[in-house]
């Protein structure tokens, strides 16, 4: 990307010698071109990201040792429990995700002329959201296998989370649609906006479907209980994929200011060249 | 002489595409301008963008006073925009849509006779579903649209297309007469010979750009 | 012209043009009833206690199912000749556009879901009890205008974006799950079926009101940028 902003028209040279601030079609958020060195190129990280990257790998280990093997098997489910500590965070990590995205839309929207940016952070947390909802669903129906016996319960958990699956889904399906990244935005922040609204009633109403009939909510947890080394095994999740969910979020959003940069250098290469065309006159 | 259309260096995007490349163009009230050039010119999005349907992403553009780079809505209500298509309900009578236009903003049924008079669709075709109209009829109730919701700025897309030579006489009386009682009228066409019988300007759209063209 | 006004303009004029085509009372209702027949080839058993059973139910599917078809009616008639294009210009309040085309696509639901429910009698032997019958239609009015307000927002969604009807349903029906729950449970109160009683509706009635109301709103606020390019 570093070589073609050089060998670009007379335009360009600008765009990558000045700082983001200056130049209006670089979006902001995206670390400064300026570390651009001998033509190699930048990629989207900076020295946070990689101390963020690094701790997160270093508190992988963590839960994989603890997970693993410190903490001790459950009492009735046995080594089967161990799930619960990629499911569990997983969950926490999906339902943050999906917040984040509401949020960021929520913001986008509450004033005209808002930086892309929110945009841009909504839909990737709900890229991330969307992945780690697979996993949560997979994993969940994995353990309900081993421990009821059935892959799925249309308990009110189970089947908001489901919900919510398809629901962001289709919110993803929407944003690669098309258009100007402005009409983009506002459509996704509505679509995300009231995809946040949906979630609690179909959480309301699925559970009163259920408790209507009397079933116990069981969460696949919750016969066990959770103490001492596991409740620890299962905050390190927590707080692991918490920093992954970060580490992930602020290099897509990185790499989608990056497309959108592209796609504005790609307009004034475009325009010179329709110039062209209409120039013999 | 009021300006009704002040473009300096425009750039209007299609998806990638640019289909405005730094146009300009001024028009004063009361003109006629004819908007010439070859297919993907950028006559349509020009008349989109004053239309305030396309948004500008670089450029001066103020049009009706509305200044499009800050709010599009705004001039929407004054415009009258006649593209590839009529913008009518094809199940609905010549009355049924020309009412339903007028009403908006709040034109009198005496208007609405007016408009539908001034197109020559009264009597015989007024209760005529628009579906079942020939092109032509269709333009004229288009345009008899256009009367009833008395826009200032008037934006024709190839009216012309699919008329005959008397339909197509008809039409620029009504543009000129328009133009008399003060509304401003910017036509895209294909059509050389039209110049001189109707516009009081040519312009030349090529690749994006606007060309003046000596009269 | 305010808000109320365009609104009625609207309903109007796309009711009108309901009146002159015909294509839901020719097309969408025949769809319709050959669904209740459908699902009943699908389930039939022996005995007819099955289909008793599940009648609120299917009653709700089929009308999903039709909503569908409904909003793409709706937005086409603006996308035939470019009508929609026509309303962005005019200049008229958006959330007055919503709330016309809303109330007309209701008012196709209410006689929808009449014939439905008629059907349900004819075909199903459900039996409507005279102590269930403001049940009834105070949910069949609740959940119509959830469902119309929903679909108008989407279908608004879907239409301002050229060539992307396809995604309605998969955007549509996972919103509208709560109104097919509640309607549903609030209908078997209504019938008395199975085990359900005339109280257990209320607190339904309540979620499909708490949803129309939400998303009424939503919609008038959204539609605005939801039409613009």
């Amino acid at each position: 990307m570093s070589t073609t902003a050089n060998t670009a028209s007379t335009e360009a040279p600008t765009a990558v010698s000045t700082s983001n601030a200056a130049d209006p079609t670089q979006p902001s958020g995206t670390p400064s071109r300026e570390k651009n060195t001998r033509g190699k190129t930048n990629g989207t990280g900076t020295r946070a990201t990689r101390v963020l990257g690094i701790s997160s790998l270093i508190g992988l280990v963590w839960l994989v040792a603890f997970g693993l093997a410190f903490s001790p098997a459950d009492y009735l489910q046995k080594q089967a429990v161990r799930i619960m500590y990629i499911h569990v965070p997983g969950a926490w990590l999906a339902f943050l995700a999906f917040g984040v995205t509401a949020l960021c839309s929520g913001v986008y929207l509450s004033k005209p002329g808002r930086s892309l940016i929110w945009d841009r952070f909504a839909g990737a947390s709900a890229e991330i959201g969307v992945v780690f909802m697979a996993v949560t669903l997979v994993t969940g129906s994995l353990w309900g296998r081993l421990t009821w016996g059935v892959y799925w319960q249309w308990d009110a958990l189970l089947t908001t989370t489901a919900f919510m699956f398809v629901t962001y889904i289709g919110y993803i399906a929407v944003r690669n649609l098309g258009g100007t990244p402005q009409a983009r935005a506002k459509r996704s922040a509505v679509l995300g906006l009231v995809a946040a609204l949906e979630i609690p009633l179909v959480h309301f109403s699925v559970n009163w479907w259920r408790t209507l009939h009397q079933k116990a909510t069981i969460t696949p947890g919750g016969d066990t209980k959770i103490g001492g080394l596991m409740l620890f095994s299962l905050m390190i999740g927590v707080v692991v994929f918490t920093m992954i969910y970060a580490w992930l979020l602020i290099h897509r959003q990185r790499v989608l200011a990056l497309r959108d940069a592209v796609e504005a250098h790609g307009l004034d290469r475009a325009l010179e060249e329709r110039r062209h065309e209409g120039a013999p006159r | 002489m009021e300006t009704i259309v002040d473009l300096r260096d425009v750039v209007a995007v299609l998806g990638q595409f640019p289909a405005l490349a730094g146009a300009s163009l001024t028009v004063l009230r009361g003109e006629i301008v004819l908007l010439q050039g070859p297919n993907g010119a950028g006559k349509t999005s020009l008349l989109r963008v004053c239309a305030g349907l396309l948004p500008v992403v670089r450029g001066h553009a103020v049009v009706l006073g509305h200044d499009l780079t800050v709010d599009r809505s705004g001039v929407r209500a004054k415009v009258g925009l006649l593209g590839h298509t009529n913008g009518l309900y094809p199940e609905l009578s010549v009355r049924d849509n020309v009412q339903f236009w007028g009403t908006t903003v709040g034109a009198s049924s005496g208007e609405i006779d007016a408009a539908l008079d001034r197109l020559g669709l009264s009597l015989r075709l007024a209760d005529v579903q628009v579906g079942r109209l020939s092109a032509g009829q269709k333009r004229r109730t288009a345009l008899a649209c256009l009367v009833a919701r008395r826009a200032v700025l008037w934006l024709l897309d190839e009216p012309h297309a699919g008329l005959d030579a008397e339909g197509r006489d008809e039409l620029d009386a009504v543009l000129r007469q328009a133009a008399a009682s003060g509304a401003t009228v910017l036509v895209a066409s294909h059509e050389l010979e039209r110049a001189g019988a109707l516009a009081h300007r040519t312009v030349q759209v090529i690749a994006g750009q606007v060309h003046e063209v000596e009269q | 012209m305010n808000t109320w006004n365009v609104a009625k303009l609207v309903a109007a004029k796309d009711l009108r043009i309901e009146a002159r085509s015909r294509v839901i009372t020719n097309q969408v209702l025949p769809f319709a009833a050959i669904a209740m027949v459908m699902f009943a080839f699908a389930l039939d058993n022996e005995n007819d206690a099955l289909l008793v059973q599940v009648a609120p139910g299917l009653i709700w599917l089929a009308t999903l199912f039709s909503l569908l078809i409904l909003v793409q009616r709706s937005f086409a008639i603006e996308t035939a000749d470019g009508a929609i294009d026509a309303l962005r210009v005019a200049g008229i309040d958006p959330g007055g556009i919503f709330l016309g085309k809303a109330a007309a696509l209701a008012a196709q639901l209410v006689v929808l879901e009449t014939i439905l429910i008629g059907a349900a009698v004819l075909l199903y032997h459900t039996e409507i009890r005279l102590g269930g019958v403001v049940l009834l239609v105070t949910t069949v009015l609740a959940a119509t205008c959830g469902l119309a307000f929903v679909g108008t927002l989407y279908g608004g969604l879907a239409a301002g974006i050229k060539g992307r009807e396809t995604l309605l349903p998969l955007l549509l029906l996972p919103v509208v799950a709560p109104v097919l729950i509640g309607a549903t449970r609030a209908l078997e109160a209504a019938f008395g079926t199975g085990k359900a009683v005339l109280a257990d509706g209320w607190p339904w009635l309540g979620l499909l009101i708490t949803f129309s109301a939400a998303f009424g709103v939503v919609g008038v606020l959204a539609f605005g940028p939801l039409l613009d390019e």
